[in-house]
């Protein structure tokens, strides 16, 4: 294993953020998406708040689009904790008309999340929320605080954030608006792959090599699933090696040709690899501007 | 191996998304879909050159008006390093970013346009990495290309900046100077060809060789309490431990140490990082510490040790850098807080401005506006415990908070 001592400093960090906002904060809570990133800030809220158990509960907005494999990982994690999990479903949004479910070869329920998000917010009165967001993703959120305040209708405004100096996060808002923190903000994918090797942290299935039914359209690979994943008849599905380096709904989530079986392969081929980890988003790929978009819309 | 946090600053034209964004290429740290679409934009622009701006240069905004309008952070490393660029804005409304982003930084790199030498702008930039202490200052003059890479124009520039040395306030800090042209890649990762009259490091040779040990100003251990640890149950029945980040030094068990504001003497006991028990709590990590006594501490409480106390008082005169659009006047009450301590605050007196052009101090001021930066006198209504910025970086500093808008509106350096 490679020295991963420059990490220390960034774990420090977040244990710290963590430990910002439930002194802070009412009533936090962390969204949990059941990928490597927030599965990493389960280990580091375990960290902040040792001997104690984590003071907030975890919420996941299903899609209905999900791994399977993610799922399951979930429930077992949660149970293993003793985490208390809160579930939101996108297709409750969607049988109640909130929401218009998209449709075409490129349709997927990512932007639809917000709703459900945003409801989840209201309903259990959050006023700040933990995500796995990190600077280097994408190039609108490298200028996310890691204190991002939002307003009533979960709004960005990039435009007048606040300034955070030194490592003094304030987290004064007023009622109805909600904070969303980041505490790895500034982790890099390979700092947490590498932390997962270092800490020995169990991460879904589905982010090591597996052979899946597949198809390739405009140059990526998708999941053959034919009640969740579009595809015209002239896409032919065939059996790949292949695993997913994020894990988003399987209508976005492109995957990579590789025999990576174990996490120590799987960091050696983050280090050698030369396409960045949304690169396999196909919701980033719409136009360029298209994080900035779903940020200000209250996407996560 | 620790991270290097540098902040980049210059002014709109400076060429510093550019610059990184040749960091990151010399560097190989782009990868191939971003390259890809730096390459794509470039040509859609018309450009016969790749645009490496387009790297950093983030939000819809930015891309519109061509500039650069908040703190991006840019990632890289070598197998040297790990590297975090705190990429701010020159230019003069968005000073309060530059403040932000020195703040975090233990390096910065100045960039001044060979064809236009020392400005305002560079006066400004290099009075708030002094002002804030940051040791390590590499000013690249940028734009050689432009000036046929005169070692002449270069010297001048050197020199028109060695004056503002003699006024720094901080005067142990590190200033490296590096001729370069970010667009053609010269002197940033390899040697300029044409340059040769230069026999300096280049950017990146310079930044690789810069020693942790000796950007860190280590002062005295303070250990500012986040939280009180109570898991109350079986097996940590009586646990009672302090969570915190220790600035500053180390602490360790054994140590006698005192309690902040209650003035307790006591001992650590056991210090805890997550589930292993540790000697020693080195600095900046994040940790819970017992005590051997049973004393009431909460947040924002401090231990510290018990022979180099800080300052406890209820008043304090310090360096204030103003970042709202509205102004700090006499008798204004603000919330500061300082490290995870909140109080209340009063103006009490604003003693003059600084100019920040190293032209000295105004006088018979009565306000500070956006981007000010004056000495001002508070008083408090609860004592802080603190220590001169000028020894302690963390414990010296605080933000201002405007409890009306709940904004972070300025940033204080205690005197």
């Amino acid at each position: 294993m490679k020295n991963t001592s420059h990490i220390n400093p960034l774990e420090n960090e977040a244990i710290y953020i963590f430990r910002e906002v439930v002194a802070q904060f009412e009533n936090p809570v962390l969204l949990f998406s059941g990928g490597k990133d927030s599965i990493t800030l389960v280990r580091l809220a375990q960290k902040a708040f040792y001997p104690a158990k984590i003071p907030f509960p975890l919420l996941h907005i299903d899609t209905g689009h999900n791994f399977p494999e993610t799922i399951d990982f979930r429930d077992r994690l949660t149970k293993e904790l003793g985490l208390e999990l809160i579930v939101r479903n996108v297709q409750d949004a969607i049988d109640q008309g909130k929401v218009k479910e998209e449709s075409g070869r490129y349709s997927s329920r990512n932007v639809l999340q917000t709703t459900t998000l945003l409801e989840a917010i209201e309903e259990f009165k959050f006023d700040a929320c933990i995500g796995g967001a990190r600077r280097d993703e994408e190039k609108a959120r490298a200028k996310e605080r890691v204190f991002s305040v939002r307003d009533d209708f979960g709004q960005w405004d990039e435009k007048s954030q606040r300034p955070e100096l030194f490592d003094m996060l304030n987290g004064q808002i007023e009622l109805g608006q909600n904070v969303r923190v980041f505490p790895i903000s500034n982790w890099t994918e390979l700092d947490v792959w590498s932390y997962i090797e270092r800490e020995q942290i169990e991460i879904p299935s589905i982010y090591f090599a597996h052979i899946r039914k597949t198809f390739i359209r405009d140059g990526m690979i998708w999941t053959n699933d034919d009640a969740i994943v579009f595809r015209d008849e002239e896409e032919v599905v065939e059996e790949r090696l292949i695993r997913f380096r994020t894990v988003g709904d399987m209508s976005c989530t492109a995957a990579v040709l590789s025999s990576a079986s174990d996490i120590t392969s799987v960091v050696q081929e983050i280090r050698d690899s030369t396409i960045s980890e949304r690169g396999a988003r196909i919701d980033d790929k719409r136009s360029e501007a298209a994080m900035e978009k779903r940020k200000q819309q209250g996407y996560f | 191996m620790e991270v290097l946090k540098i902040a980049t600053a210059g002014s709109v034209d400076d060429g510093k998304s550019t610059l990184i964004g040749r960091l990151l290429y010399d560097t190989k740290s782009l990868t191939s879909d971003k390259i890809e679409a730096i390459e794509k934009t470039s040509k859609q622009k018309g450009y016969d050159y790749l645009d490496f701006s387009l790297a950093t240069d983030g939000l819809v905004a930015e891309r519109e008006q061509g500039i650069t309008i908040d703190v991006a952070h840019i990632y890289f490393s070598t197998a040297n390093k790990s590297y975090i660029i705190a990429d701010t804005p020159g230019h003069v409304e968005y000073t309060r970013n530059m403040i932000t982003g020195a703040s975090t930084s233990q390096a910065a790199i100045i960039l001044i346009d060979a064809r236009k030498g020392v400005i305002e702008q560079t006066k400004r930039h290099f009075f708030i990495n002094n002002l804030l202490r940051v040791k390590e200052v590499v000013v690249a003059i940028n734009k050689m290309d432009l000036v046929d890479f005169s070692e002449d124009t270069y010297e001048t520039i050197k020199l028109d900046f060695q004056q503002l040395l003699k006024e720094r306030d901080y005067q142990d800090q590190r200033i490296t100077f590096i001729p370069v042209s970010a667009l053609k890649g010269d002197n940033i990762v390899h040697n300029s060809e044409t340059m040769t009259w230069y026999k300096g490091e280049t950017l990146l040779e310079h930044l690789e060789a810069i020693d942790f040990k000796d950007i860190y100003n280590v002062g005295t251990p303070r250990f500012p309490v986040q939280s009180v640890i109570r898991p109350k149950t079986e097996d940590f029945h009586d646990f009672r431990g302090y969570a915190g980040k220790v600035y500053g030094g180390e602490l360790s068990i054994g140590d006698t140490v005192l309690a902040l504001p209650s003035k307790i003497k006591t001992k650590i006991k056991s210090i805890y990082f997550y589930d292993q028990e540790v000697e020693t709590a080195s600095r900046r990590s994040s940790v819970t510490i017992t005590l051997e006594d049973e004393i009431n501490i909460s947040r924002g409480d401090m231990i510290t040790k018990t022979d180099t106390p800080p300052v406890v008082a209820k008043q304090f005169t310090a360096k204030i850098a103003w970042m709202d659009q509205d102004p700090l006047t006499v008798g204004n009450k603000y919330v500061i807080q300082h490290g995870v301590n909140k109080v209340l605050a009063k103006v009490d007196r604003i003693h003059h401005h600084i100019k920040t052009d190293f032209s000295g101090i105004t006088e018979g001021v009565s306000q500070l506006d956006l981007n000010d930066i004056a000495l001002v006198s508070f008083k408090l209504n609860k004592p802080i415990f603190y220590d001169a910025f000028t020894n302690h970086r963390t414990n010296g500093s605080f933000i201002i908070i405007d409890p009306q808008t709940n904004t972070t509106a300025g940033a204080g350096f205690i005197q």
